[in-house]
């Protein structure tokens, strides 16, 4: 049984001009040990869909369906007060984007971080500040810093930060929403590795959200490429960027630029995302798919297994 | 060598860090060393790049270049002549209509209250370049053409907040390319912009540049997207160039071991490609202080003694390929 199993999810965005479909009929799941990376432009829905997972929405996002299951338990029965108890930070805990703004500016390092630990497990002070300590040398920051206020940190050493805070109620799922997008190349490519290590040591699981499919490309073990709302192709990262089965994750693929090998053309695609308000019937990229035909515009697919672990949202691949 | 239309010899911009009052009866203001003395040449035509991290100097020196910011020291020759000693309002403000920017948002590069016309026709008006309304007018649709904004008559009377990030950045490189310039500086073009976005943002400058010949400088932090755009290359670090080459030179073959470093740093699009682990440790000295010798040393994996002691100037590693390294690596 995967750790994490997602299926129909759907979260819409109530607003005056109508429901925005943020995350509409999403299906996906994490195995043990493993990082999903779940990538997507601005304003496909896969902060929204993390939001949801969380249970973190804003008071207009409301779950219209679907299911969560975490080691069997469906999340979305839960009640609030019991979510926050015994799940957030306990089981699923989250790196938020934009480590600059996440910490709390007038509070130590050490007291920020340790206050999961003596909510959750009740612990005395210097017993969570200890943990912490142990932590914050695991990243890379050390425990000389528990005493420092964010300012006195650099960009990449908060991130960290916020990395060991994820970690303090030793959680068996980790969320990375964009965890590395404000920062510098070298920086980044700094808490990339640490990432990557934790996951070894700590033998975590994660999702990684980014936009940027190198990151991805780099952290994962599978990806799940979202387009308006939608996973339009989910499986395993080497099979997805070898031979993506979906127009769109071909496209967005092709459009990444990359240092090694031979320079080639960067791919475009033409037009932009549609409205959520107001999706197009069909497939969600058909009007900008060069392969589109009548059925696309009509029928919508949900994922369906291609090759052994690799599925797709796209009725082209139905017949071959 | 072809025409050189612009050059930048041993520029400078040191920042003074304000001070209190009391503190600034005693000691003297501390300086940020922005910019320390760079040096490079731009052919008509060609697209230079600018690589490097935050705080590396590289807007700065974008901005010096077109007198934004007033350069500390350092001499900018355009077409021959040296234009830092010319007053702002007066033939620098003529040489504008040859020398525009790009800036990196296109959400705040607009002003929210001019129509896309008014935005495209402003640089015409302020410089006073046609004779009727109507000829403007063409002008604006021309441009507006060039950027695949079609048809431009729907385009014209709407505003920044009517359009898509990407529609907006094309307006704003529009509004850069209307005056037909020699030389422009463009600071991040492509960085706020998806990524399904920003590649046919990329061409259609490219188009532009090889339409109208101009000279182009971009400033970028992503080493990937500067190997697709431009023709040479430098990387900047703390406020120096640490090397300069043509891009596929400096990409395939790296001179200086923080090119190396960057470029090892550069994520990739592909999970095959296995790479080396190595990244460089620490952070950024800074530059207010910088390190005596290679500014380089405190991160460089090949650190030696004189390194330490002296600073190495930029000389010859190959065919047009320079780099400020005493150790390199070619």
């Amino acid at each position: 049984m995967a750790l994490l199993e997602v299926k129909n999810l759907k979260m819409y965005y109530q607003t005056l001009r109508g429901q925005v479909k943020a995350v509409d009929d999403i299906d996906f799941w994490v195995e043990r040990g493993e990082a999903v990376g779940l990538a997507g432009e601005s304003a496909c829905g896969k902060t929204s869909a993390m939001l949801t997972l969380l249970r973190l929405l804003p008071s207009n996002g409301k779950i219209m369906g679907g299911s969560v299951k975490f080691d069997g338990q469906d999340l979305l029965k839960l009640s609030e007060d019991e979510f926050r108890e015994n799940v957030r930070w306990r089981k699923i805990s989250v790196i938020f984007q934009g480590a600059m703004n996440a910490l709390h500016p007038t509070k130590k390092i050490g007291e920020q971080l340790s206050e999961p630990i003596l909510l959750h497990e009740g612990l005395e002070k210097e017993e969570a500040w200890e943990r912490v300590g142990k932590l914050l040398d695991l990243v890379g920051v050390g425990a000389e810093r528990l005493d420092r206020y964010p300012h006195e940190l650099s960009g990449g050493l908060k991130q960290r930060s916020m990395i060991a805070m994820s970690l303090v109620c030793n959680p068996a799922l980790v969320i990375a929403d964009e965890p590395t997008t404000a920062l510098d190349v070298i920086t980044q490519a700094q808490v990339l590795k640490v990432i990557k290590e934790l996951r070894q040591k700590l033998d975590l699981s994660m999702i990684l959200v980014s936009h940027d499919l190198s990151v991805i490309a780099e952290t994962c073990d599978k990806v799940a490429i979202m387009y308006a709302g939608k996973i339009v192709e989910f499986g395993d990262i080497a099979s997805v960027f070898k031979e993506p089965l979906h127009p769109y994750s071909e496209q967005l693929i092709a459009a990444f630029p990359s240092v090694l090998g031979e320079k080639r053309e960067l791919t475009t695609i033409h037009g932009f995302p549609p409205d959520l308000l107001n999706p197009p019937p069909g497939c969600r990229f058909h009007p900008r798919c060069q392969f589109a035909e009548e059925a696309c515009k009509k029928g919508e697919r949900n994922l369906f297994e291609v090759d052994k672990g690799h599925y797709v949202a796209c009725i082209k691949r139905l017949v071959v | 060598m072809a025409d050189i239309l612009l050059e930048v010899r041993d520029l400078k911009k040191y920042f003074p860090i304000k001070l209190s009052l009391l503190k600034s009866l005693t000691s003297k203001a501390p300086l940020v060393r922005a910019v320390d003395g760079v040096s490079f040449r731009i052919e008509a035509g060609e697209v230079f790049g600018l690589v490097g991290e935050s705080g590396c100097g590289k807007t700065t020196t974008g901005r010096c270049i077109l007198r934004l910011i007033e350069p500390t020291e350092g001499k900018i020759i355009y077409k021959g002549e040296d234009i830092t000693p010319l007053p702002i309002e007066g033939e620098m403000r003529q040489l504008r209509r040859k020398m525009q920017i790009i800036f990196q948002d296109p959400y705040e590069s607009l002003n929210p209250r001019m129509s896309i016309y008014d935005i495209i026709a402003e640089p015409i008006r302020l410089q006073n370049i046609t004779e009727s309304a109507e000829e403007t007018l063409e002008m604006v649709r021309g441009v507006l053409e060039d950027m695949r904004m079609v048809p431009p008559d729907e385009y014209l009377y709407r505003f920044p907040h009517e359009l898509s990030g990407g529609q907006r950045q094309r307006v704003a490189v529009a509004r850069a390319f209307v005056l037909e310039p020699d030389f422009i500086v463009a600071d991040e073009p492509t960085s706020m912009l998806d990524a399904s976005i920003r590649g046919e943002v990329l061409k259609l400058i490219l188009n532009l540049i090889e339409k109208t010949g101009c000279a182009f400088l971009y400033i970028t932090h992503d080493f990937a997207l500067a190997r697709y755009t431009c023709d040479r290359i430098a990387v900047m670090y703390l406020g120096k160039i640490v090397e300069k080459g043509l891009t596929e030179d400096v990409i395939k073959k790296p001179a200086h071991p923080y090119t190396e470093a960057l470029l090892a740093a550069v994520p990739v699009p592909d999970p095959m490609a296995r790479r080396t682990d190595v990244v460089i440790k620490g952070e950024v000295p800074s530059p207010i202080s910088p390190p005596p010798g290679c500014r380089f040393n405190t991160r460089c994996p090949y650190v030696k003694d004189r390194c330490i002691k002296e600073e190495p100037k930029l000389f010859e590693v190959g065919e047009n390929h320079f780099t400020a390294c005493y150790f390199p690596l070619v």
